[in-house]
C-alpha cells in the first residue's frame, strides 16, 4: 500500500516536472541548428547527459534502449556520430571495452569524458572469485543512486568546461536533477528498510548489481561472472543451487539481456520465487517499463519489494 | 573424494546435470550415425555451413514470436531445408560440385539472416539467444532433442540400405536402383533436423562437435560401417558424460568441456587406432610369416 502511494506520488511528480519542461521544447526546436552534439556510450549515461544538458544539447547514444554494452560491436555509422561530436562521454571501469578502437577510427578530437570519475570503484565480484579477475573494477557504478549523482555532477562539471556560455542552464538543471535523485535514494532506502533481513537474498542472471548491494543491503548472486561474455560452468549452477538452498534465497530475477533459461532452471530446482524483470545495463525504449533512469530505479525497486516482502 | 561423489553425486543431487545428461545423451545418439554418413560422403564441414545457414528463420521466428523455442525451432527448419534441398538440387542438375552449392546458399542464407536481425535494431546478441546452453535445458527442450533423436533413428534405418551405397559406390548405385537421390535427401533433412534440435539446445560448438568428432573417432577403430556408427555413438555419449563432469568438477564452461573431451578421444584414437592409426601406421608390429 505504501509503495503505490509513493508510486502515484513519484507519477504525478514526474507529470508536473514534464509540463514545467514541455514549453522550453518549444524553444528548443528554434535553436535547433546552434544544439552542441555530445555523444553518451549507453542509454543510462545518455539519460543523465539529457538531463543535465536539457535542450541545448542534442545527445545521441551509441548502445541503444536494451542493447548490451559488454559485447556491442560499433558500426561505421557510430564512428562518424563520435567523429561530430563534440564531446564523448563513457562510463569507465572497462565497461565499454569496444571504444577505444572506435576512438581511434573515428579520429575524433572530442574530449572523452570518463563519468564515473571520483567513483570508488569496487572489485569484480562473481559467485566464486576466479584469479585472473582480480584487480579489475566492477563497472556497473550507476546501481546505487549515490554514485549516479557523481555522474551528474562530473556531466555538469565537463559541459560547463566545453561549453561555458551554458554555465547557468546546466547549473540549475544539474541542481534541479540531483534533487530528484535525493528523492529517489530516501525512497530506495525507506522501502528496502521493510525487507526482513533473512530476505534479502536473491538471484539474477548477470551480475551487475555490486553497488546496489554495498549501497542498500541486498544481497544478489548469480550464475554468470560480472561480464555476459564468459558462459557458466556446471560447478558454478551448482554452487548457486547449493548456496540457494543453504541461504533461503527469496527470489529469482530474470534480467533484459542475458538468456533467461538459466535462471528458470535454478529457479524450479530450488523451489525460489521468479521475480519480474530487473534492469541493469540499458534502459528500455519509451513504451517500455524504464526509459529513464528514475524509472529504471523505481521498477527494479518495486520488483524486488513484490518478491522480497510477500 | 570417494567414487560416488566423483561420478554419480553430481547427477543424483541436481536436477540440471541430470537434464543436461539426458540431453547430451539423445543428442549424441542421433548425431552418431549422421556423423559418420557424413564424413564417409567428405561432407564434414557441412555442419558447419548449415549452422549459419539456419540463422535467417531462427531470426524470423524471434523477432515474430520472442524467445519462443518452436517458432524458432520451426523457422530454423525451414530456412535449414531450404537450403539443403536447392544444395541437393543444383549439385545434382549442374556442373557445381555439392561443396560450391552449399558454399553459395549459406552465404546468402546467412546475409539474409544478418540483415533480418538488423532491420529489427536492437543489438541483443541474437546468437546467444538463440542458441542454448546444455545446463538449462527445460522440458519443452528436452523432449524437442529426444524427438528430433527418435526420428532420426527410425528414418536412418529406413534409408539405411541406399544410403550406405551411395557412400561407398554411388556408380553402382545409380546402376542398379533410383534411391539413391531421395535417400541423399532425406539424410540432409535428417541433418538439418539434428543440427537445429542441437543448437536451440546445447549450442553451435556442441551441435557440430558432437557430430563430427566422434564419428572421426570411429573412423580409426572400425572399417565396417555397422561397428564405426557403434563406437561413434559410444564414444560421443562417452564424452557427454565426462564433459559434464569435467565442468561440475574442474569449473569450465559445459559445452566446450563435452568437445574437449571428445577431441582427446579422437586425438588418442588418432594415435594409437588399429585402423590407419598413426602409431600403427608407422610401428608396425612384425607381420605373421609362415
Amino acid at each position: 500500500m505504501v509503495t503505490r502511494r509513493l508510486w502515484i506520488a513519484a507519477a504525478s511528480a514526474a507529470l508536473l516536472a514534464a509540463s514545467v519542461m514541455a514549453p522550453s521544447l518549444t524553444a528548443a526546436q528554434q535553436s535547433a541548428h546552434t544544439k552542441i552534439r555530445v555523444i553518451a556510450s549507453f542509454s543510462i549515461l545518455g539519460d543523465f547527459v539529457r538531463n543535465v544538458g536539457g535542450d541545448r544539447l542534442e545527445v545521441a547514444t551509441l548502445v541503444g534502449p536494451n542493447g548490451n554494452a559488454h559485447v556491442y560491436s560499433p558500426s561505421p555509422a557510430d564512428a562518424k556520430k563520435v567523429s561530430d561530436a563534440k564531446l564523448v562521454f563513457v562510463n569507465g571501469l572497462g565497461f565499454e571495452g569496444w571504444l577505444d578502437r572506435l576512438v581511434k577510427a573515428s579520429a575524433t578530437k572530442a574530449p572523452i569524458i570518463v563519468a564515473s570519475k571520483g567513483i570508488r570503484p569496487l572489485e569484480r565480484a562473481g559467485a566464486h572469485d576466479r584469479d585472473h579477475e582480480h584487480g579489475s573494477a566492477d563497472p556497473h557504478a550507476w546501481q546505487s543512486v549515490a554514485n549516479a549523482k557523481i555522474y551528474v555532477s562530473n556531466i555538469r562539471d565537463a559541459l560547463i568546461v566545453a561549453d561555458p556560455a551554458g554555465r547557468r542552464d546546466y547549473e540549475t538543471n544539474a541542481a534541479s536533477y540531483l534533487a530528484r535523485l535525493d528523492v529517489l535514494e530516501r525512497e530506495v532506502r525507506a522501502t528496502l528498510a521493510k525487507i526482513p533481513p533473512d530476505r534479502r537474498h536473491v538471484i539474477t542472471s548477470h551480475n551487475a548489481f555490486g553497488y546496489f548491494e554495498a549501497a542498500y543491503g541486498i544481497h544478489f548472486i548469480a550464475p554468470q561472472g560480472v561480464s555476459t561474455e564468459s558462459e557458466a560452468s556446471a560447478k558454478d549452477v551448482a554452487a548457486i543451487i547449493s548456496a540457494t538452498r543453504k541461504e533461503k534465497v527469496s527470489a529469482v530475477f530474470l534480467e533484459n539481456v542475458t538468456d533467461p533459461r538459466l535462471v528458470q532452471q535454478i529457479a524450479s530446482e530450488t523451489g525460489a520465487k521468479v521475480g519480474g524483470l530487473l534492469y541493469s545495463d540499458a534502459l528500455t525504449d519509451e513504451k517500455g517499463d524504464a526509459p529513464t533512469y528514475i524509472d529504471l530505479i523505481r521498477h527494479n525497486l518495486r520488483q524486488l519489494a513484490t518478491a522480497l516482502t510477500s | 573424494m570417494s567414487p560416488y561423489e566423483l561420478f554419480i553425486a553430481p547427477f543424483s543431487e541436481f536436477e540440471f546435470m541430470r537434464r543436461a545428461l539426458a540431453g547430451v545423451l539423445a543428442l549424441a545418439l542421433g548425431a552418431g550415425p549422421i556423423g559418420v554418413f557424413l564424413m564417409l560422403r567428405r561432407m564434414s564441414l557441412v555442419g558447419d555451413a548449415m549452422a549459419h545457414a539456419i540463422l535467417p528463420g531462427a531470426a524470423v521466428g524471434f523477432l515474430l514470436s520472442g524467445l519462443n523455442l518452436f517458432a524458432m525451432t520451426a523457422g530454423g527448419l525451414i530456412a535449414g531445408f531450404v537450403v539443403a534441398l536447392l544444395t541437393g538440387v543444383v549439385a545434382r542438375t549442374t556442373e557445381l560440385k555439392e561443396d560450391a552449392a552449399l558454399a553459395t546458399f549459406y552465404l546468402l542464407s546467412l546475409a539474409l539472416g544478418v540483415t533480418i536481425v538488423s532491420l529489427k535494431g536492437t543489438n541483443v546478441d541474437l546468437l546467444h539467444v538463440l542458441f542454448g546452453n546444455v545446463l538449462a535445458l527445460d522440458n519443452q527442450t528436452l523432449l524437442l532433442i529426444a524427438v528430433n533423436a527418435t526420428i532420426s533413428l527410425l528414418a536412418l534405418a529406413v534409408i539405411y540400405r541406399p544410403l550406405v551405397l551411395e557412400c561407398v559406390d554411388p556408380g553402382f548405385m545409380r546402376a542398379v536402383s533410383r534411391a539413391g537421390g531421395p535417400a541423399h535427401l532425406a539424410f540432409l533433412v535428417l541433418v538439418v533436423v539434428n543440427l537445429v534440435s542441437g543448437f536451440h539446445a546445447l549450442g553451435t560448438l556442441l551441435a557440430v562437435g558432437i557430430m563430427m568428432l566422434p564419428a572421426a573417432t570411429g573412423r580409426f577403430w572400425a572399417r565396417d560401417i555397422t561397428l564405426m556408427i557403434t563406437l561413434a555413438t559410444a564414444s560421443g555419449v562417452a564424452a557427454g558424460y565426462a564433459g559434464l563432469l569435467l565442468s561440475f568438477h574442474a569449473g569450465v564452461a559445459s559445452g566446450p568441456a563435452v568437445i574437449l573431451v571428445a577431441g582427446a578421444l579422437y586425438l588418442f584414437s588418432l594415435l594409437f587406432g588399429r585402423v590407419g592409426g598413426l602409431v600403427r601406421q608407422y610401428f608396425p608390429g612384425r607381420h605373421l610369416e609362415a
